[in-house]
C-alpha cells in the first residue's frame, strides 16, 4: 500500500466523524498549548536569570577561601586554612592573561552624610572593579589605583545612596562617614537595578583594605579575577591555583569560574523549565486518554469494515498500520492546533505582561509536535493491535 | 483448480466440538458454476470461507490452482485473496464514507497499485456493471441492487480465478436479486470460476453443478452438463 494512499484513508476515515475527531484532537491540542505556554514560560525566566549574571562579563574566575571539596587527609586540618588577602590579589595581576583583579569584602554599616544617616551595603573593592563588572561611573572617577594596602579614605556612591544623601546636590567633594570614619566623595556610579535581590545602586564603595579594617576581618571575601577574552578558562584557572598554592603552602582556597557557576545555574533552571513542562504533560496524558477511547470505539464501529479489508487482501500489518495511523494523524493534527494555541497564547502574555519573560525555542516546538505524534503511536496501539488480530470470518459477520 | 480433501473444520462452543464441516472432499474445475445449497448451519457458510481462505482447516489439504495453501502462513494468504480470489456478500459490504469508485478500488489499493491504474480499471468495473453514472455515489445513494453490483465490481476489479458468493441476493428484492444473479452468471459465462452460496432453490438451482450440504457434509453433488444457463 502506497503511502500517500494511507495516510489520505486513514484522514478520509478521521474526516467522515469530524465533530469527534475534531473534539478528540483539541484533547491533545491543550495538552500540546499547555507544554507549550508552561515551558515558554520556563525557558523565559532561565534566559532572564542568565542574562542577569552575564551582564557582569562571562570571563571572570571567583577565589573564595577555604575548600568547599575536601580530599582525604585535607578533613582535620578544616579550620586551618590561611585568609585571602589582598596581598593575594596583588599577586595574581602579574599573570600574564589577567586583566583586571578586584579584592572584594562586603559588609553593611551606617553611612551618614551632613544629619543624613542610611545603613546601606558596603563594598570594599579596587580600583579595576568597573571594568571587571562592567559597570560605569556617572560623575567624578572610581577608587583609584593607591597603594592597595595603605589606601587614601576615598569613596564612591551608588546612584540610590547619592540620592537619598544629597538630593540633587552636588555629592562631589563632600565629606561622609562610613562606619564612624571619614572618607571624602570622589564619584557617583550609573544606575545599574536590583540584580537577584541586592540593589546595586543603594551601595558605597570604599577601598578594600579600609573595608577589612571597619569589618575587622583579616580575610577577604573573594577575589574576582577578569581574564583575557580567548584565553582557555582552565589555563586561567592553573595559573591562579599555582601561584597562590606557593603563597599559602597549599590549596586552601577555592576557585569558581562564572563558567561553572552558569552551568549550575542553567542546569538548576532546566529543571525548573522541565518541571513546569512536566505540568503541562498531565493535560497531554488526558488528550492521549481520549485518543485510547475513540479509536476502541472506532475499531468496534468498524469491525465489519476490517473483515472486509482482510476478506480483500490486507495483510494483519496493513489494518494495524491503518488504525495506527488514525491515530497518528489525530494526535498530529491536535499538535499542529496546540502549537499555534500555544504559541499565541505565549505572545498574548508577553503583550500583556511586557514584565514577564517569555521565550519559546524552536526545537521546544518541534520536540512537542515529536510528542504529540509518538503519543498517538502510544495511544493507537492497543486499539490497532486489536483490530489487526480480529478473525476475519467474525469480522464479517458483526454487522 | 480447486481441491478439497478429507476437510474438517471443527468449532469449540462451551464444552462441545461441533464438526461444522466433517470430511469434505471436493473438487471445483476452472470455469465452473456451482451452488452450494442447504439449511442453515450446515456448514455451507464455512465451506466459502475456507475457499476462500478466510478460515483454516482443521484438518485435510487444500489445493488451490494446483498449490497447497493449507501451509503459507497469513500474509501469503492475504495475497491469495487480493489476487486469486472476489468476493460478494450478502451484506454488500460497502465501506459507507467511499463513493462506489473508491469502494471498487479498494483491493488495488490495498495492493500499491498507482492511482491513475487503479482509476481506470474502477472505471471498467463500474462499466461492466452498468454504473459508470453511479461512480461518485455513495452507497447510500444506491439502490441494493446497485450496491451488489458495485461490490461484484470490486470483486472483479482484481480479474480473479474465483468468485465466492455467499447469499448474494439475500438481502434484495426478487427483481434486484435476479438482475444481480444475471450478472454473476454473465460474469461465468466469460470465464471466471462462480460458486455460490444460497438456501434459496430457485437461484441454486439455476447454477450447472448444485452441491448439497447437510451437518457438516455434501450430500448430493448433481451436475447437469446440458442445461444452459438462463
Amino acid at each position: 500500500m502506497r503511502a500517500a494512499d494511507f495516510v489520505r484513508f486513514a484522514a478520509a476515515s478521521l474526516a467522515a466523524r469530524r465533530l469527534r475527531s475534531g473534539l478528540t484532537a483539541l484533547g491533545i491540542a491543550v495538552g500540546i498549548a499547555a507544554v507549550v505556554v508552561l515551558t515558554s514560560i520556563g525557558e523565559g525566566v532561565h534566559h532572564f536569570v542568565l542574562a542577569e549574571f552575564t551582564q557582569f562579563g562571562t570571563t571572570l574566575v571567583a577565589i573564595n577561601p577555604g575548600r568547599t571539596t575536601t580530599h582525604g587527609m585535607s578533613v582535620g586540618v578544616f579550620g586551618t586554612e590561611r585568609p585571602l588577602t589582598i596581598q593575594d590579589a596583588e599577586s595574581l595581576e602579574r599573570l600574564s592573561y589577567v586583566e583586571a583583579v578586584v579584592p572584594f569584602v562586603q559588609g553593611n554599616a551606617e553611612v551618614k552624610a551632613g544629619n543624613r544617616r542610611r545603613r546601606t551595603f558596603v563594598y570594599g573593592a579596587g580600583a579595576q572593579m568597573p571594568k571587571a563588572f562592567r559597570m560605569a561611573v556617572q560623575t567624578g572617577s572610581f577608587l583609584p589605583a593607591d597603594d592597595p594596602t595603605a589606601p587614601r579614605a576615598l569613596a564612591v556612591l551608588g546612584s540610590k545612596l547619592r540620592r537619598e544623601l544629597f538630593g540633587r546636590g552636588n555629592p562631589l567633594g563632600r565629606r561622609i562617614t562610613v562606619g564612624g570614619s571619614r572618607y571624602r566623595v570622589i564619584g557617583v556610579m550609573a544606575p545599574k537595578g536590583v540584580v537577584l535581590g541586592f540593589d546595586l545602586d543603594d551601595t558605597v564603595y570604599i577601598p578594600a583594605a579600609r573595608a577589612l579594617a571597619l569589618f575587622n576581618r583579616n580575610s577577604l571575601f573573594e577575589i574576582d579575577v577578569m581574564y583575557r577574552p580567548g584565553v582557555k578558562v582552565e589555563r586561567v584557572v592553573e595559573g591562579i591555583r599555582r601561584t597562590l598554592v606557593a603563597r599559602h603552602g597549599r590549596e586552601d582556597f577555592t576557585i569558581t569560574t562564572q563558567e561553572q557557576m552558569l552551568d549550575v545555574l542553567g542546569s538548576v533552571l532546566d529543571v525548573l523549565t522541565f518541571a513546569v513542562g512536566a505540568i503541562g504533560g498531565i493535560s497531554l496524558l488526558v488528550g492521549a486518554i481520549g485518543i485510547v477511547t475513540i479509536m476502541t470505539i472506532a475499531v468496534n464501529e468498524r469491525t465489519a469494515e476490517i473483515g472486509l479489508l482482510r476478506a480483500l487482501g490486507a495483510r494483519r500489518v496493513q489494518v494495524l498500520a491503518l488504525f495506527l495511523g488514525e491515530a497518528v494523524v489525530l494526535a498530529a493534527l491536535g499538535g499542529l492546533a496546540g502549537l499555534a494555541l500555544g504559541l499565541g497564547l505565549a505572545q498574548g502574555l508577553h503583550a500583556a505582561f511586557p514584565g514577564l519573560p517569555v521565550h519559546t525555542p524552536w526545537r521546544y516546538v518541534l520536540l512537542a509536535e515529536s510528542l504529540a505524534v509518538v503519543i498517538g503511536l502510544a495511544a493507537g496501539v492497543l486499539p490497532a493491535r486489536r483490530a489487526a488480530r480480529l478473525d476475519p470470518v467474525a469480522a464479517l459477520r458483526a454487522e | 483448480m480447486i481441491s478439497l480433501q478429507h476437510i474438517h473444520r471443527d468449532f469449540r462452543v462451551g464444552d462441545q466440538i461441533v464438526h461444522a464441516l466433517d470430511d469434505v472432499d471436493l473438487d471445483i474445475a476452472a470455469g465452473e458454476y456451482v451452488s452450494v445449497m442447504g439449511p442453515s448451519g450446515s456448514g455451507k457458510s464455512t465451506l466459502l470461507n475456507l475457499i476462500g481462505l478466510l478460515d483454516r482447516a482443521s484438518a485435510g489439504r487444500y489445493l488451490l490452482e494446483g498449490e497447497d495453501v493449507t501451509v503459507l502462513d497469513d500474509d501469503r494468504q492475504a495475497w491469495i485473496r487480493n489476487r486469486r480470489i472476489g468476493f460478494v456478500f450478502q451484506a454488500f459490504h460497502l465501506v459507507p464514507r467511499l463513493t462506489a469508485a473508491e469502494n471498487v478500488e479498494l483491493p488495488l489499493l490495498l495492493a500499491g497499485v498507482p492511482p491513475a491504474e487503479r482509476g481506470k480499471r474502477a472505471a471498467a468495473a463500474l462499466r461492466a456493471m452498468g454504473l459508470s453514472d453511479r461512480a461518485g455515489h455513495r452507497p447510500d445513494q444506491l439502490s441494493g441492487g446497485q450496491r451488489q453490483r458495485v461490490a461484484i465490481a470490486r470483486a472483479t476489479v482484481t480479474e480473479p480465478a474465483v468468485l465466492l458468493a455467499d447469499e448474494p441476493t439475500g438481502n434484495l428484492d426478487q427483481h434486484a436479486g435476479q438482475g444481480v444473479i444475471e450478472v454473476l452468471e454473465a460474469l461465468n459465462a466469460r470465464g471466471i470460476t462462480l460458486i455460490v452460496v444460497t438456501h434459496d432453490s430457485a437461484i441454486g438451482g439455476r447454477a450447472r453443478r448444485r452441491v448439497r450440504m447437510l451437518d457438516g457434509r455434501i450430500v448430493a453433488d448433481e451436475a447437469e452438463a446440458d442445461r444452459a444457463p438462463a
